[in-house]
């Protein structure tokens, strides 16, 4: 499987402003100082030998989508944010139309939601969209993000034949031949979790859930859901300090906690995702930089897990 | 009971520490001692989430006593080995707790592990984290201290 993140921010989409963009251009040019950079190629390989991963990129501020590629397979999209409007946007040109395009939500919250509207393959007649998930409200969700006055297209002008598929936590389903099974996490208005296995891999997308650190059950029935997987995708959106005091009941996790719940499971991976719209790239980094060192200083006997941020445009092979 | 061997190397002489009411977890340990109108809660081993309970409970009664007007609390962690996101909310609960009455509960004495776990979970910021128990009883209760060094 070939998880590719086209969205990567939580709560609200962000974009790197005039001043951010300015400052990675100061601290650029400053490390290429009198080094002859003579050609794109050779100016292409400075950024990427000589320049941090804030210096050369930016997370990225698209709202929640992950696509899961498969050679031959219909695509399967993890949530509607607004990223998946740059997904839409690569298919319209795509020679092997009209495309089957099955989708899984995590929950009903507007980021998660709001790129569908600008889904332009929603707009062919030919293709097909599934969307599943455990909500009940899977359908009333996205046809009210777009009835009168909220969007000037009503879902029912939407072309291409769409389909809704509720599905029922713990059981496991095949979905275009990838098992997925739901798990109820604690958010506001419910989300859900799911592990995908396919070709003796699995994958977690476990965004949006706030883990209730005063009940152990809480976390034995997660680390049981997590067991053995090969990349967890997970909720790291504030500090714990955060989590467990001024933004308590607000469904959301840390690098902390994630990095605790994928050694208790014994996971392979770890991807920081959901991240906090307030946060810059430098300040997303550290998060990623700490939680790489929590897993280093409490690591013990057990097998390395690698730390990963998620960032729109990563693609990372499961 | 089992001591760490580094408990009280750097507190202050000339007070006895109070036996423990209840049976000692194996994985943790909690010792006190009072100072003038201080207490110093010298805490060993784990806290993890086979001992958060117990650290919870022997907390407690010490914080019904950080107040305004009451004790001083000093959470000495020379012999903490390692503190897991569930110890650390116990540790938020018990500032919250003693926010809310007014009291004052530092830390002191964190070495290096549990150190950047302060500080990876941020929890650096929500206490004062001093070097030794010394310091902490100068900037928290400077009575104590006096009380102590003339002992």
């Amino acid at each position: 499987m070939r998880v590719r993140f086209w969205g990567t921010r939580g709560s609200i989409p962000v974009a790197l402003d005039s001043a951010a963009l300015q400052a990675k251009l100061v601290e650029a040019l400053l490390k290429a100082s009198g080094k002859p950079l003579r050609s794109a190629a050779e100016a292409r390989q400075f950024i990427e030998r000589e320049l941090d991963f804030t210096g050369s990129h930016t997370f990225g501020g698209a709202s929640p989508c992950i696509e899961v590629e498969r050679p031959g397979a219909s695509p399967l999209i993890l949530d509607l944010g607004s990223g998946v409007r740059g997904l839409g946007a690569r298919d319209v040109g795509r020679a092997d139309r009209p495309r089957t395009y099955n989708v899984l939500m995590s929950h009903m919250h507007w980021d998660h939601i709001m790129g569908f509207p600008f889904f332009a393959p929603a707009y062919v007649a030919e293709n097909h969209i599934r969307i599943h998930g455990c909500h009940a409200e899977l359908e009333h969700a996205l046809r009210r993000q777009q009835a009168v006055p909220s969007y000037p297209v009503a879902f029912d002008r939407l072309s291409a034949r769409i389909e809704f598929v509720l599905l029922e936590p713990g059981r496991r389903y095949d979905i275009d031949g990838i098992a997925v099974t739901g798990m109820l996490q604690a958010h506001s208005g419910d989300s859900y979790a799911y592990r995908l296995e396919h070709g003796g891999k699995a994958l977690i997308y476990a965004t949006d859930s706030e883990h209730k650190l005063e009940d152990p059950r809480e976390s034995e029935a997660f680390a049981a859901f997590f067991r053995g997987a090969d990349m967890v995708i997970f909720d790291a959106m504030y500090s714990l300090a955060e989590a467990v005091s001024v933004k308590e009941d607000w469904g959301h996790s840390s690098n902390v906690v994630g990095v605790e719940l994928c050694q208790l499971a014994g996971a392979k991976h770890l991807v920081l995702f959901h991240h906090e719209p307030a946060y810059d790239d430098a300040a997303i980094a550290r998060i990623w930089r700490d939680a790489v060192r929590l897993e280093e200083i409490t690591r013990g006997e057990r097998a390395p897990l690698r730390v990963s941020a998620a960032y729109d445009g990563l693609e990372i092979d499961v | 009971m089992p001591q760490n061997k580094a408990l009280g190397r750097d507190l202050p002489r000339g007070h006895e520490r109070t036996p423990l009411t209840t049976a000692p977890d194996p994985g943790m340990n909690i010792s006190d001692r009072r100072i003038s109108n201080a207490v110093v809660l010298e805490v060993t081993g784990r806290i993890d989430n086979d001992t958060c309970e117990a650290f919870r409970l022997r907390l407690a009664p010490f914080l019904r006593e950080c107040t305004g007007g009451g004790d001083r609390l000093v959470l000495d962690f020379t012999g903490v080995d390692y503190i897991s996101s569930v110890g650390l909310r116990v540790l938020m609960l018990a500032a919250k707790q003693a926010k809310k009455q007014g009291g004052t509960v530092v830390l002191a004495g964190l070495h290096s592990v549990v150190k950047e776990i302060f500080e990876i979970s941020r929890f650096d910021l929500v206490f004062q984290c001093f070097t030794s128990v010394r310091d902490a009883l100068a900037a928290a209760a400077p009575r104590a201290l006096a009380a102590s060094e003339r002992a």
